[in-house]
């Protein structure tokens, strides 16, 4: 590792020398290794370290920011001149000024985000386990004929962060990622589907060959899919989908969309907008979590938030500028990529489990969609307007009847929120935002 | 252009012909079929305007260089953001290691070769124009929505240059550049009638100056046509749902061949036989009033390239001809182990990605239908103008795009604006219930983003109006 806070505290103090009046200097380095497979063999194999940094200057309220790779050298002081011509043609933004000094994170709890044992592994180790997933997924069944693509990756890196304030920081993380996409063929029906986890410890990594039975029966499941006739009907969401339900939420109450109000939950904050029972909760600090890190992208501490509580609206998702913007303070959600202002993203966001396993809640459905899939973009979070494709399984007296493809479900947010009756309580982190299975009223499907 | 890159890396970084001779051969000494080096300066800058004001401006250069080593189907890759010879050996080094056979092979030292046009003259990049022109458009935009209507509230506007510098080098002996220039205009408004929201986005662009932004492509056109489509939503009544005669508009709605078929004929997946696609060529996919073409030549578009990213020469490939499958779009890789020729598809989003086989301009041609007499011919359906995005499972081949600007037709008249709604359709299939296609071939403003292997490139589309007997809707109105 090349990049610290020693290095990011001396791009600053430049900045200020040559004129800009606040700072934020970020920096990445990173090691990445993924390797694809495919019938047994290597499909690509691709190992690199990159490393980059972003500055964000102002200048009396105006403001501009300049990424670059090349940052050792003497073109950082030209790059750092650029910024401060482009932050001079910008606008006067008060909003847009520093957090304040006395919020800026002072402790820095050991997360457990960094695995020596991720670091450590062979190359040859890596694809073995790449290869076994795919192995397990084509030995499941021989329906299993073919196989799109999967594989294993790996990347071990090092955020730093300084600003003006005298802000300093830097933290160590390593995350580990299989997946396994097989075909499955019936006569002339042909299928995919997948399966994955993503890790930041090798430990807690679900097996190889795990992942590539759990995709071999997701694919399995989907031969024979035929369109079912439109009807409304109770919708069933399986974790993997509940989860992309929780992100349209998230992209619902951050406040990027609350201040432009564009999003239906603005001027909605202490009401319900969710069934009783829906618990909503962004959490940056658990320990391993992948959405965890010790401060945000503008050095505040990363924190616990309830966002919805028993259905009702609790809190905004906020970064410095939005809750300026808003008359609140941040939340300790700010996110931000090389260039450009910070965003507001999740901690570890998740929907709290309730009770039922997902096999209950599947036998609580007299007639309905148990959705495994969706596709498109059809999601409209000013309005609430839904409309997606999906694919499934359909859903008789409790028991899986047949599955699903090639229809939409459609309906508008609130009603779906409100109408979420069951949350399962299959609870799982594979990412940054988690979700159970959840049933929710009913939906309008289209189809024959 | 070709010349100016490859003066560009020598003078810049210090990188000779001689140089590049030696690092392939560095990246075969294990062996291998095939090694190329793609090295990238790009500098992309931004303004945003919002609220009013000049909020942000952005400036941020990536530049490095990507080594690849091909042994039969697999690939080795590598690549380092240090364009200095010692560091691209050590890529090499380690793209080498995919090759494990032993031997060595010797690479055919390069000459330099250039494309045989030059697609996108521009006098004056957009990176150089100073920002007070950009800021200049914004706020005319911003202007424009607001006089549109007064319920217009919240304008956000943006635009974003791109100068692009590539070199690639071949163990085929090709050594040759490209100097790529991209502008982006784009508008998002919201419109507010008594809490009633509503959205509209427009834009456009493509490799060109910002001279292009003038009459149908100004910043104000852009601006008054995303204020009229949010203005249009707040009287939207439900979408329609289920299955239904559907008349898609010209220009954009061209997605549904980018979804429907485009995808499902990229080369990787035909070679795998992972596409609903794969062993179909010389079959009929579409009605016989269907020509889709992949079109890399056309001057000055977003999709456009004089070469592709593996060096090279984009062209003009017919897809679906009259309705009979043709051929595939490819990339090197995929045309040897398919044993066709290539047709300048092999494309990467930056010099941390491997190339693969990607549209460039997708677009059916013009047929001989009067639109109006289309939409004449519908008694009751849905006339689809605009979308967002679409998506593919390009295995089972089902398909969906996004409405965002849509009507009922009720007995040959378009009437009531309707909420957004997904399509969903099967793409060998749903081009096969074309009745109609359209004299108004139309390609898109210059806004699309394909997505693929999680690498982002620009694409264009196109498409005459056309009428499909068949289509799912995914409303609520049943």
């Amino acid at each position: 590792m090349t990049i610290d806070t020693q290095l990011a505290g001396d791009i600053v103090a430049r900045c200020l020398k040559r004129g800009a009046t606040a700072v934020e200097v970020i920096a990445r380095e990173e090691t990445e290794f993924s390797v694809s497979v495919r019938l047994g063999e290597i499909d690509t194999l691709t190992e690199a370290d990159s490393s980059a940094l972003g500055l964000r200057v102002l200048v009396d309220g105006r403001q501009a920011s300049v990424s670059t790779s090349d940052y050792r050298g003497p073109s950082i002081d030209a790059l750092i001149d650029e910024a401060l011509t482009l932050a001079r043609a910008t606008s006067v933004d008060e909003s847009a000024d520093l957090p304040e000094a006395s919020a800026m994170a002072t402790e820095f709890p050991d997360l457990e985000l960094y695995d020596p044992a991720i670091a450590a592994l062979s190359a040859d180790a890596r694809i073995d386990m790449a290869l076994r997933a795919e192995a397990a997924a084509r030995d499941e069944d021989p329906r299993i004929t073919n196989f799109d693509r999967g594989g294993l990756g790996t990347t071990v890196g090092r955020t730093v962060f300084a600003n003006s304030l005298g802000f300093a920081g830097s933290y160590d993380s390593t995350m580990i990622s299989i997946s396994a996409i097989p075909v499955a063929t019936d006569g002339d029906q042909m299928q995919r589907d997948s399966w994955y986890d993503r890790r930041r410890t090798l430990a807690e990594l679900e097996t190889p060959e795990s992942i590539g039975q759990r995709a071999a029966r997701r694919t399995l499941r989907r031969l024979g899919a035929r369109k079912a006739e439109s009807c409304e009907v109770p919708i069933v969401f399986e974790p993997m989908i509940a989860r992309d339900l929780l992100g349209t939420i998230f992209s619902a109450c951050s406040g990027e969309s609350i201040f432009r109000k564009a999003s239906l939950f603005a001027d909605h904050l202490g009401e319900r907008v969710g069934a009783a029972g829906l618990n909503v909760i962004d959490d940056g600090r658990i320990r391993r979590g992948i959405g965890s890190r010790p401060f945000d992208g503008e050095g505040l501490p990363t924190r616990r938030t309830v966002v919805i509580r028993d259905g009702v609206l609790e809190s905004f998702l906020l970064n410095t500028y939005t809750g300026r913007k808003l008359g609140m303070r941040s939340t300790g959600n700010a996110t931000r990529g090389l260039v450009g202002q910070a965003s507001v993203g999740t901690g570890n966001l998740f929907v709290e489990p309730g009770v039922q396993g997902p096999d209950a809640i599947l036998r609580s459905v007299k007639r309905g969609f148990l959705v495994t899939e969706l596709m498109g973009f059809g999601v409209n979070i000013v309005n609430g307007d839904y409309s997606r494709g999906a694919a499934g399984l359909w859903i008789e007296d409790g028991e899986i009847a047949y599955p699903v493809e090639e229809v939409t479900i459609a309906g508008n947010l609130k009603d779906m929120l409100a109408g979420i009756e069951m949350v399962g309580s299959d609870l799982e982190f594979r990412g940054r935002l988690a979700a159970p299975t959840l049933r929710i009223a009913k939906m309008a499907v289209s189809g024959r | 252009m070709t010349r100016d890159a490859i003066e560009f890396y020598r003078e810049r970084f210090g990188i000779t012909p001689a140089d590049v001779d030696r690092l392939l051969g560095v990246a075969l000494a294990r062996g291998g079929d095939f090694a190329d080096l793609y090295f990238e300066y790009t500098s992309t800058g931004s303004v945003q305007f919002e609220e009013q004001i000049v909020k942000t401006a952005t400036r941020s250069v990536r530049q490095g260089v990507g080594v690849r080593v091909v042994v039969a189907e697999r690939t080795g890759f590598a690549y380092t953001d240090s364009i200095d010879v010692g560091s691209i050996e050590r890529a090499a080094r380690t793209a080498s290691s995919i090759a494990r056979s032993g031997g060595s092979t010797e690479p055919v030292s390069v000459t330099v070769s250039g494309p045989p046009r030059d697609l996108y003259p521009v006098e004056l990049s957009a990176t150089d124009v100073d920002i007070a022109v950009k800021i200049e458009m914004l706020q005319n935009a911003d202007a424009a929505a607001r006089v549109y209507d007064r319920r217009i509230r919240e304008v956000q506007a943006g635009v974003t240059d791109v100068f692009k510098i590539v070199m690639i080098a071949t163990s085929e002996g090709v050594l040759t550049g490209d100097v790529q220039p991209m502008v982006r205009f784009g508008i998002h408004c919201i419109a507010d009638d008594d809490g009633n929201r509503q959205v509209g986005r427009s834009g456009g662009g493509g490799r060109c100056g910002l001279d292009h932004f003038v009459g149908g492509d100004s910043p104000e056109a852009y601006a008054a046509d995303a204020a009229r489509q949010a203005i249009g939503q707040i009287e939207a009544v439900e979408a329609p749902s289920g299955t239904m005669e559907v008349v898609l508009g010209n220009g954009w709605p061209g997605i549904l061949l980018h979804e429907a078929v485009g995808h499902g004929l990229e080369a990787d997946f035909n070679r795998k036989g992972t596409s609903a696609f794969s062993g179909l060529i010389g079959s009929r996919v579409a009605s016989d009033l269907c020509t889709v073409v992949d079109d890399g030549t056309i001057p000055g578009r977003r999709g456009s390239l004089n070469v592709d990213d593996e060096g090279h020469a984009t062209s003009s490939t017919v897809l679906i001809e009259k309705g009979i499958l043709r051929g595939y779009i490819n990339d090197r890789l995929n045309a040897g182990l398919l044993g066709v020729a290539r047709t300048g598809n092999g494309r990467r989003e930056s010099y941390q990605s491997i190339p693969y086989p990607r549209m460039t301009n997708t677009f059916m041609l013009a047929g001989e239908d009067d639109p109006a007499e289309i939409l004449r011919g519908v008694k009751r359906g849905l006339y689809a103008v605009q979308f967002g995005g679409g998506q593919v499972d390009i295995t089972n081949g089902k398909f969906v795009f996004s409405a965002s600007e849509a009507y009922l037709i009720e007995d040959g008249k378009v009437t009531a604006p309707v909420r957004g709604a997904t399509l969903i359709g099967n793409g060998p299939d749903a081009l096969t219930r074309v009745t109609a296609v359209g004299s108004d071939l139309a390609l898109d403003p210059g806004i699309g983003i394909c997505s693929k292997n999680g690498q982002g490139i620009p694409v264009g589309v196109g498409m005459p109006t056309i009428r499909i007997s068949e289509m799912t809707v995914g409303g609520t109105k049943g």
